[in-house]
């Protein structure tokens, strides 16, 4: 029995320092990120609630699956090496051994108990995490999912944006989670954020929820998880986490129709006499198209393309003379416009702050 | 044995214009004919399918490459899961079933011989269709194009408003074709061990590969089913006008996931099963001891087969069931893992006290040991519901299914393959090719998958055609490639030694192992007809009691 539990402490060590390894790699390829870079999509590098509890049972179940890896693995290895056909073995048989029923009854009892904890300790997440009742002050998104991109909409602020979501950081002595509604205007999208929290579908027809009340600022990557058509892979997502002023300085910015330049009249005309204006909305002009992104603060964001390419002139030009260039198989239709017009209306995109 | 009960077409090219053998073949009714016609068949999609996941892996060898276009990229993805499932796994499956099945019960055929070629054409006839969709795929266009929505082909996706050309009708036409072959197989093979056993096999005396087979064939039945009527729902969307799955018509996208897991997740078994099988068979063998716990395994597999029916909600863990739906999946997902924990013990009991021959096939057993042992892990982790929140559709999940597929199913097919080639040829495989295949495709195998797992953790989602750099992901992706370059190795070397063992291996005799069930006391390849004439059997192995009059196994039972 001794000898039994020694083997045991013996196989829980070699766990630890499987998994410590295993942490160590993590960490090498999870480096911190530097100065103002986004941070990366590591599930274990949680900067949410819900993120950090899947984290902490991610490595409750993989201390418990490592022990039995380690276990069943002696075994196997023992018996290949112990167990080997030696020539001086040649024609003769082993102890033919039918089964044992002894054995058999511990190698199903100690496994059902193995799954009764995991489950326990699984169901205890679910419920904590899905049952969540929202509180006062939480602040509420509708995120819309698109053929390639996303559209967030905060009912209560009257804001409508485009793939970089805007959310308040939140204080754990005074909590401000966000409360995502997940719709799809088309097909199957899945709103992905590694390191704020697990995934969840945007399935057309069937709304979902989840929330995240992220405990660092910062932008946090992610993207579309579910296939969804030709450019899934380009559906990228930007979650810029704000601290509570720069939040509430970006609600008032985002809260103002689009500034007016009567610099880029002439671009203005091009943008509301072209097809533009049937799929992009401007706040405070005739366009209210909605099919595509909303366009009336558009460079308040970094990129465009649902995170294809940076916010630059030149690729505002690129994406509005040849979306395929950038992202080939966008719904966005190349516009053929003339280099003069061209010209004008990523000058009156550019005002559009 | 007279020359007309040699299955082999080669060995009789001298004596039949090749117009003949043709004709033989396409026409046969004999269950080892279409056994191998199963089994070649899925070699050569086995082909495809490779070459398709080649494409991918190319494409994905650095962040924004452009090896293909988006398009071709989604196309690859969608034709290599649905080939390698439906006519790669399945076929071949069914292959060593008709061939294997009827020898171990003492049959001289499958109950319905001409059912059976029936199956397997219809199974022949989806490849075609699914293959012909490159060519005729988008119809008006004349361009062709491939199904490109996915394996599990998820509404909305599939209505016309999203999938206007013909390529999703491929898609649903091949499957529909196909699973009427499998039923017809399924039925066949419960028919047969049910009805035409020799005398003295009794149920509990049937080797433990019939047994599967029999459970396997039962749960195709039970799968094959609901996909079936799904796709002719699909069909009535797309042609009748109806709204099953059209979300914008008040359809409900999430039905067909339901229609498709209740089939897709008992389809893993329906694979895994007679992996099993194979290793329940080979493993004895080679420790030179019977099964350990031979009815704890029958009682294992079948309670493999209930439970299985009931955990297909875990692949919809992030559609947003409620947390009761949640938990219940997630227990029964981890109870499924007792009785397959069991097995692997019973697969170690076995081997434990043996004198373990590390022959090709063996080889690839305790590969297959190993490598299902870590794939039934990582299936515990993502059977933890929030654990799959973050790990479901991402390179993780990837990586999990493809251990249990490639290195699980795969790797029990080639010690399959190794083991009983020589029966069905008379010659054996070269063990020293053999030795190549396994260590370069153990190689090849790890560098690909156990990767996989890394960038899943990392956040990198599944199905996407480029990546974007600064992710860290390019080097991890990079060593993906290469080992799916020394797997494409492997299989080369092991084609090779089918083709070149074929004409220049050793004879093989009746019984090359020294092995204790019917298939091999008749010759190899057994004539047409099986046993001049029908044995009896005391015990579950009949030949071990032949040679060891001294010590039968039916003095215990």
């Amino acid at each position: 029995m001794s000898m039994l539990k020694m083997k045991s402490s013996t196989l829980r060590f070699l766990a630890q320092t499987m998994l410590l390894l295993f942490w160590s790699a993590m960490a090498g390829w999870a480096s911190e990120p530097k100065g103002s870079s986004p941070h990366g999509t590591n599930i274990f590098a949680p900067a949410s609630t819900p993120a950090k509890s899947i984290a902490d049972l991610s490595v409750f179940v993989l201390v418990i699956t490592g022990i039995i890896f380690v276990v069943v693995f002696a075994l196997l290895v023992y018996s290949v090496v112990k167990f080997r056909g030696r020539a001086m073995d040649a024609g003769r048989e082993p102890v033919q051994v039918y089964g044992s029923t002894q054995i058999e009854l511990a190698w199903t009892i100690i496994p059902i108990l193995i799954v009764v904890v995991l489950f326990l300790a699984t169901a205890r997440v679910i419920h904590a995490i899905q049952d969540a009742p929202e509180p006062a002050g939480a602040v509420d998104v509708a995120v819309i999912g698109h053929q390639y991109w996303w559209e967030f909409r905060y009912p209560e602020l009257g804001i409508a944006t485009a793939n970089e979501l805007h959310i308040p950081v939140s204080d754990p002595s005074h909590p401000t989670p966000t409360f995502l509604q997940l719709l799809s205007a088309d097909t199957d999208h899945s709103f992905w954020v590694p390191e704020l929290a697990g995934k969840t579908d945007l399935i057309p027809n069937h709304p979902n929820r989840m929330w995240v009340d992220p405990q660092r600022t910062g932008v946090f990557l992610g993207q579309c998880a579910q296939y969804c058509g030709v450019q899934h892979a380009k559906m990228l997502i930007r979650v810029s986490v704000d601290g509570p002023e720069d939040f509430a300085a970006w609600v008032r910015t985002q809260q103002k129709p689009a500034l007016e330049d009567p610099g880029v009249a002439a671009g203005r005309r091009v943008f509301e006499s072209n097809a533009c204006m049937n799929c992009h909305t401007v706040a405070g002009t005739p366009a209210d198209g909605r099919f595509g992104p909303d366009l009336t603060h558009l460079m308040s964001r970094a990129t465009i393309a649902a995170g294809a390419a940076q916010n630059t002139r030149q690729n505002l030009r690129l994406w509005v003379q040849n979306p395929s260039a950038i992202k080939p198989g966008s719904l966005m239709p190349a516009m053929k416009l003339s280099d003069a017009d061209l010209d004008a209306v990523v000058s009156y995109m550019e005002t559009l702050r | 044995m007279s020359s007309d009960a040699i299955t082999i077409p080669a060995l009789e090219v001298q004596e039949k214009p090749w117009v003949d053998l043709l004709h033989e073949w396409v026409t046969t009714v004999d269950h080892k004919r279409l056994g191998i016609l199963y089994i070649v068949y899925a070699l050569v999609f086995l082909m495809l399918g490779g070459v398709e996941a080649l494409i991918i892996r190319i494409q994905l060898v650095h962040s924004h490459n452009d090896f293909v276009s988006p398009e071709v990229f989604n196309r690859m993805f969608t034709m290599h899961g649905t080939t390698m499932i439906f006519f790669v796994a399945m076929p071949i499956l069914f292959g060593f079933a008709n061939y294997l099945v009827p020898l171990m019960i003492g049959a001289r055929d499958m109950a319905f011989p001409r059912l059976n070629a029936f199956s397997f054409w219809l199974s022949a006839l989806g490849g075609f269709l699914l293959y012909f969709s490159f060519l005729g795929g988008s119809g008006l266009y004349g361009a062709g194009s491939a199904p490109d929505v996915g394996w599990w082909s998820y509404a909305p996706l599939t209505a016309h408003a999203f999938s206007p050309g013909h390529s999703s009708d491929y898609w649903t036409l091949a499957l529909l074709v196909s699973g009427f072959g499998s039923i017809g197989t399924a039925i066949n093979i419960l028919a047969t061990i049910l009805c035409l056993r020799c005398p003295g096999m009794k149920l509990n005396r049937m080797p433990l590969l019939v047994w599967l087979n029999l459970v396997m064939a039962g749960m195709v039945l039970i799968a094959i089913t609901p996909l079936s009527a799904a796709q002719i729902m699909l069909l009535i969307d797309r042609y009748l006008g109806g709204h099953f799955f059209d979300a914008q018509a008040g359809g409900s996208a999430v039905l067909w996931m339901h229609f498709f897991w209740i089939f897709g997740h008992p389809e893993v078994y329906v694979l895994i099963i007679p992996c099993f099988a194979f290793m329940s068979e080979i493993i004895p063998v080679f420790s030179r001891k019977p099964i350990f716990g031979y009815p704890v395994m029958v009682a294992a597999t079948v309670c493999i087969a209930f439970v299985s029916m009931s955990v297909w909600a875990h692949h919809m863990f992030t559609i947003g069931m409620n947390s009761y739906a949640n938990s219940f999946f997630t227990l029964t997902t981890m109870a499924v893992g007792v009785p397959t924990g069991i097995k692997i013990f019973n697969w170690i009991g076995t081997m434990w006290g043996g004198r373990i021959q590390f022959k090709t096939p063996m080889l690839f057993s305790i590969g297959f040991l190993f490598q299902f042992l870590i794939a039934g892990l990582t299936g515990i982790m993502m059977a933890a519901s929030p654990f799959d929140w973050q790990l479901s559709l991402s390179y993780f999940v990837v990586a999990h299914f493809h251990y249990v597929i490639v290195g699980g199913i795969l790797f029990a097919l080639f010690a399959a393959f190794y083991y009983w080639y020589p029966k069905m040829t008379g010659r054996m495989l070269s063990e020293r090719l053999g030795k190549w295949h396994f260590w370069l495709f153990l190689i090849g195998f790890h560098l690909t998958f156990d990767v996989m797992h890394i960038l899943g953790l990392l956040g990198m989602p599944r199905r996407i055609y480029t990546y974007e750099p600064g992710r860290g992901w390019d080097t991890l992706n990079f060593v993906i490639t290469i080992g799916a370059f020394i797997q494409a190795l492997a299989i080369l070397v092991f084609a090779a030694n089918l083709v070149i063992s074929y004409f220049k291996g050793a004879r093989a005799g009746n019984d090359p192992w020294d092995a204790w069930t019917l298939e091999w006391s008749v010759s190899s390849p057994p004539p047409a007809y099986n046993f001049a004439t029908v044995p009896t059997v005391a015990s579950r192995r009949p030949l071990w009691d032949l040679k060891h009059p001294e010590d039968p196994d039916s003095r215990y039972e």
